[in-house]
């Protein structure tokens, strides 16, 4: 019960502070799940993955996720419930008091500082989430003379063209997958 | 609760079922579903509605899928449309993910699921890589906002700063910068 009522209070408070969507609250939910040991960064990055290919927004499909791997059904529920609920109810008031938000200055204001907190957000994700994969055992430079150091980043700079030229990311995330499965298989990892 | 009124739910959430269902990646690549479905077929909001929600959306926290959800089920049938609009965009990857929950365990043993996971593990990195620099391209710039987006940068790279404080800063300096140009321009 107590697992259920912090789960529910963690994605609330995810949901609550995600602005810019999607990978801006990476850091956010990294720091919350890692934190109390609910995911690894690894199985967090498995899981960004998990998202893209299947529907739905991130943000759910995560809560979900964490919530029924912790705690099954229930879990499942409070979580998604949790991250749901602040938008739900935010979005209720605002339609009742649109003109008024839409000319508000104090949000007008905030949001000024928010948008761009959100894209540094997303920079420091491409950091905390390229640590565990280039650097698997912390920042030494041990890992320049493994092999999977190399292979990851050549994947990584190879998969950089398709994503600029908007090729899906599912597709991306399938070639991925088969330059993983062929590096390991042959490198024998 | 009459009929039409309960057809109409009915509508809503069997719409918002496959608006839920048929968006990968969530966010802004669901908007040509939602105009099909609430636009053109049922007639429920206009495009200028749609544009009005991205507005809202963009300033209010949350996933886009619920924002829009709430916003145009709540212009349809009141309290029980948004309701009923939330509740049909979040079911299918709800299902979806909690089978993959159970899945995933046993399946991530597999040696060939590891090396591919191993892979997109890389891939993944070069997609987070293109939304920073998409956003960033298309961000307003200015002082304040090359300030907001480098503290939030360092704070959640170098320190241990919960993610949420961050976030506040931020909108404080926002609003601050903000009331400080105001006054400037009355004077």
């Amino acid at each position: 019960m107590k697992l259920l009522f912090e789960l529910f209070f963690t994605f609330f408070e995810i949901g609550l502070f995600t602005f810019g969507g999607g990978y801006a609250m990476l850091p956010l939910i990294q720091k919350e799940v890692a934190v109390k040991g609910w995911l690894t960064t690894e199985e967090l990055v498995n899981f960004v993955a998990i998202s893209e290919s299947t529907p739905g927004a991130f943000a759910i499909n995560v809560s979900t996720y964490v919530g029924t791997e912790l705690a099954g059904i229930p879990g499942g529920i409070v979580t998604t419930l949790g991250c749901v609920m602040p938008s739900f109810i935010i979005i209720l008031i605002i339609t009742k008091c649109f003109e008024k938000f839409q000319s508000s200055k104090i949000i007008s204001g905030c949001m000024s500082g928010l948008k761009p907190a959100a894209i540094g957000l997303i920079g420091s994700a491409v950091i905390s989430i390229g640590q565990p994969v280039f650097f698997p055992d912390g920042w030494t430079t041990a890992v320049f003379t493994t092999p999977a150091f190399w292979v990851s980043l050549v994947i990584f700079a190879v998969m950089l063209v398709p994503s600029f030229k908007k090729v899906h990311p599912i597709a991306i995330i399938c070639i991925s997958a088969v330059l993983g499965i062929a590096a390991g298989y042959i490198l024998k990892l | 609760m009459n009929k039409s009124k309960l057809k109409l739910l009915l509508d809503i959430l069997i719409s918002y079922i496959k608006i839920g269902a048929f968006t990968f990646g969530g966010g802004y690549a669901m908007i040509p579903l939602i105009q099909r479905e609430a636009v053109e077929k049922h007639h429920w909001v206009t495009d200028d509605d749609i544009l009005e929600i991205i507005s809202i959306a963009e300033s209010t926290p949350g996933p886009f899928a619920i924002n829009s959800a709430t916003f145009i089920g709540y212009r349809v049938c009141g309290f029980w449309g948004s309701f009923c609009a939330t509740f049909g965009v979040v079911l299918p990857s709800y299902v979806i993910i909690t089978l993959i929950a159970y899945l995933l365990r046993s399946f991530l043993e597999i040696q060939v699921v590891q090396y591919a996971f191993w892979g997109i593990r890389a891939g993944v990195l070069a997609l987070i890589l293109k939304a920073f620099v998409t956003m960033f391209k298309k961000a307003k710039k200015g002082v304040v906002a090359y300030v907001a987006m480098s503290l939030a940068f360092l704070l959640a790279v170098f320190t241990e700063m919960k993610v949420i404080f961050i976030v506040i800063i931020c909108a404080i300096i926002g609003l601050v910068a903000s009331l400080i140009a105001e006054r400037r321009e009355k004077q």
